[in-house]
């Protein structure tokens, strides 16, 4: 079959960064490495290491998208129970999460949705109630918010409220890509795990690469009966590419993952900012010989990993928490209350936030307002030297 | 409850027993008329025929047109649209200019000197027709796709390149997507990217002028023109706003672009009811639907629209515009993924507002091939001039990145500004600032 030639996802194709680039003599605020970054699988050789992967498994390297897609593939050929739709799904997405799998498939389980965010939301819900496995994809997190209502309301109180009938929504995942891309402005930009996290019913989910992301995703379509919201960086669905197992794995929800061992201070964080955490470790690990940073990936927002972040701060002593969307009342704010309260006495230092100031994120500020390796370089060195 | 219609409720007896069960069938006239008075549907009569209404049985809404595609009335027994020639030369240049602007800007974006496009090929007669019977007072809640009603509404190229460039000339201050334009006056509302989110906003703008309007007798009724695509109104949005338009009976005119794709689900997987027409019906208000490819039909439409809207109190009124999108949804799409290249040059080269429009001036000797070369070379190199100095502008002051929120700065905000400060004074090389008005001194 001749396919269109695929086309460039929504402001993807766009090389520069038209409204942050880098300041010439930058040496921490530099486009991140990707190929080189500690934080992939450049080889297929580091991936029989991992837990959790199945061991000597045949790999492929993917961007993410492309791992969704395999991901979503390998769902859709486990179980036919499993449902994918949402806006522009059938030709494959705007960000090509579903390239081909309508023709794979079929129509019947691979379909478009009109234009409504409420009534995707719904509509998986009613499925889901009714025992299918229904991967639902909001073209943008922040389109999210007709949808709202129904996971609020709905996907996250459903087992409570239906008690002793059973009935629940376990199997329904809500995809949507979110985040930061450079030019996005105030609708193509944002990250609401924070809104989600606040609510107990739904577990929020958001992987920092391709290969988790597979995991993570063939994790809540099948090994939890609790609904999930997907959230993919979609700065990533194109930059970050890595070897990905190619038959059914999963990566357990609700764990959090040490990508980096240190025991000075533990850097928190999750999705995007991990490769800027990541920058701003070596630059720091190179100026101030003899410092060892441990980096945790949260993976699961909520309900979250205490324990792995409660025993590293309890060794380190210090934590510095990294997200890209507001400080306001967001996820560094859970997290540092926990510390306070969970390891108090091991502290040497407040625990800092670095994340997105309160504020939009207004077009040509981006680069000013979301958290950058520089900041987050300050953040660890004054962290270490309070 | 039911009664003969000729009852009136006050005349019902207190215990009211239905007069009418009447069910005495006589063959397939009912002789015995009975209305439901049903508080919800006053105006239905009984039935013993179990009929459903099937929606495929019911004639289309007829699409209304004045000028056919070689530019000619057609009906050529009634009298030409009631507009000057001057007027119709401002459209067509309006017209002219939002395309012209389109390439370039299109173009622009290819060599990356922007980093975002849409554009609104084939839909300039929609836009500009319809704002050309509004008055300056009237308010204007556009999509993305209406470049042609900030044009007609007196928006310059400046304004339109200050936005593209996000520069310090924009009204949106630097913050928002390219094509996300805003205007004091006439009044267009910024666009927002979320779809239809304006739809209810503009209900209760409208009924805001109609309350407004009512206070102040100097000032003259006005109304709100809503603009949304076929795909927007799949959102839960549409209905409220449509259905709280009808109920406060507000003066709100609902423009609905139908041009067949949102970004790829084309209107077949969009809906399956008789367009966007029919739902205007369904919500109680008059509608029409028009060719959109007429901006004389636009014109018409929108003008009658705006008198209805204002007339018995004020209505909504909806018109559903009918065209074809000849371009990619935006600069980040490539359409010919998702529909075939021959079917987008089929529709080029069927009908197009604007060449519809060159046909009937030149068929009342007003336009020329001459003319039409000088006015597109003037109008490019006008673009091109606005282009250049709105690309060379600094970048509004970085304060504006926390401006606005609320109305004051608050302190937290405040707080976040110094720390800001603190960071790129510490970290001197890892910023440039010199695209940004007043640099540093721009965060104070």
């Amino acid at each position: 079959m001749v396919r269109p030639r695929a086309p460039r996802g929504l402001m993807h194709q766009i090389p520069r960064r038209y409204y942050s680039a880098p300041s010439p003599a930058a040496k921490l605020n530099l486009p991140l490495d990707f190929k080189t970054t500690p934080l992939l699988h450049h080889t297929p050789a580091t991936l029989s290491s991992v837990p959790n992967f199945p061991a000597g498994a045949t790999s492929k390297r993917l961007n993410l998208f492309q791992a969704i897609n395999s991901a979503l593939r390998t769902a859709l050929s486990t179980s036919d129970k499993v449902l994918l739709f949402g806006e522009d799904v059938a030709f494959g997405g705007v960000f090509r999460c579903s390239m081909d799998l309508q023709s794979e498939f079929g129509s019947d389980r691979v379909f478009n949705t009109p234009l409504t965010e409420q009534g995707i939301a719904g509509f998986a819900i009613g499925a889901a109630a009714e025992g299918m496995k229904p991967v639902a994809e909001l073209q943008f997190a922040d389109y999210m918010y007709p949808a709202f209502d129904q996971i609020v309301n709905e996907a996250a109180k459903f087992r409570y409220r239906e008690g002793n009938t059973g009935v629940n929504v376990g199997g329904l995942v809500i995809r949507m890509p979110c985040g930061a891309v450079g030019h996005g402005a105030l609708y193509h930009t944002q990250s609401p795990e924070s809104l989600f996290a606040h609510i107990p019913g739904v577990r929020v989910v958001m992987p920092r690469s391709p290969a988790q992301a597979k995991g993570l995703l063939l994790s809540s379509i099948f090994e939890h009966n609790d609904p999930v919201i997907f959230m993919e960086p979609k700065g990533l669905y194109r930059a970050a590419a890595e070897y990905v197992p190619n038959e059914y794995y999963t990566i357990p929800l609700s764990k959090a993952e040490v990508v980096k061992p240190g025991k000075d201070l533990t850097i928190i964080s999750y999705g995007q900012p991990l490769y800027r955490c990541s920058a701003a470790i070596s630059a720091i690990e190179k100026t101030m010989k003899g410092v060892n940073i441990e980096l945790i990936d949260l993976r699961t927002i909520y309900p979250w990993d205490r324990q792995t972040v409660l025993e590293s701060v309890r060794k380190t002593g210090r934590a510095v928490v990294v997200h890209e969307s507001m400080v306001n009342y967001g996820v560094g704010a859970e997290v540092a209350a926990t510390l306070q309260e969970g390891a108090f006495l091991r502290l040497e230092a407040p625990v800092k936030r670095v994340a997105g100031w309160s504020t939009h994120t207004g077009l040509t500020y981006e680069q000013f307002i979301l958290p950058d390796v520089t900041r987050i370089y300050d953040a660890i060195k004054q962290t270490l030297e309070y | 409850m039911l009664l003969r219609r000729p009852l009136l409720a006050a005349r019902m007896p207190r215990s009211f027993v239905p007069v009418l069960a009447s069910p005495t069938p006589m063959g397939k006239h009912r002789l015995t008329k009975a209305w439901v008075v049903f508080p919800g549907a006053v105006n239905s009569e009984f039935t013993s025929d179990m009929s459903f209404v099937t929606a495929k049985d019911l004639p289309a809404i007829p699409t209304y047109r004045v000028m056919n595609s070689d530019g000619e009335m057609v009906d050529k027994t009634r009298g030409h649209p009631n507009v000057s020639d001057e007027e119709v030369l401002t459209w067509y240049k309006n017209m002219l200019q939002v395309s012209i602007m389109d390439t370039i800007m299109f173009d622009a974006h290819r060599q990356g000197r922007v980093s975002f496009y849409m554009v609104s090929q084939g839909e300039e007669g929609i836009s500009i027709g319809s704002a050309a019977a509004l008055t300056p007072d009237d308010v204007a809640f556009s999509q993305y796709r209406e470049a042609g009603v900030y044009q007609q509404r007196g928006f310059t190229l400046k304004d339109f390149m200050s936005q593209l460039f996000a520069n310090c000339n924009d009204n949106g201050k630097g913050r928002n997507m390219p094509v996300h334009y805003g205007q004091k006056y006439p009044r267009i509302i910024t666009v927002s990217s979320p779809l239809a989110t304006q739809i209810p906003q503009a209900s209760g703008a409208a009924y805001a002028l109609k309350l407004k309007d009512l206070q102040n007798p100097n000032q003259a009724p006005r109304v709100v023109a809503c603009y949304l695509g076929e795909g927007a109104a799949s959102e839960g949005d549409f209905h409220a706003g449509l259905n709280i338009a009808a109920t406060r009976s507000c003066p709100v005119i609902f423009v609905v672009r139908n041009n067949g794709y949102a970004i790829s689900t084309p209107t077949i997987e969009q809906y399956r009811g008789d367009g966007i027409a029919s739902r205007g019906v369904g919500y109680g208000m008059d509608t029409i639907r028009v060719d959109g490819n007429d901006v004389f039909a636009m014109y018409e439409a929108m003008t009658e629209a705006r008198r209805r809207a204002l007339s018995d109190g004020c209505q909504p009124v909806l018109i559903e515009a009918m065209s074809y999108r000849v371009s990619h949804h935006s600069t980040s799409d490539d359409s010919f993924a998702y529909r075939a290249r021959v079917e987008v040059e089929d529709w080029k080269r069927r009908d197009n507002p604007i060449i519809r429009l060159r046909k009937w001036l030149e068929n009342k000797g007003i336009w020329n091939e001459d003319m039409e070369k000088e006015t597109r070379d003037s109008m490019r190199q006008a673009v091109l001039k606005e282009f250049k100095e709105a690309e060379r502008l600094k970048k509004p002051p970085i304060r504006e990145a926390f401006t606005d929120v609320y109305e004051e700065i608050t302190e937290e905000a405040q707080e976040q500004m110094k720390e800001l400060k603190r960071i790129i004074e510490t970290y001197p090389d890892e910023y440039d600032l010199q695209p940004y008005k007043d640099g540093l001194k721009g965060l104070e």
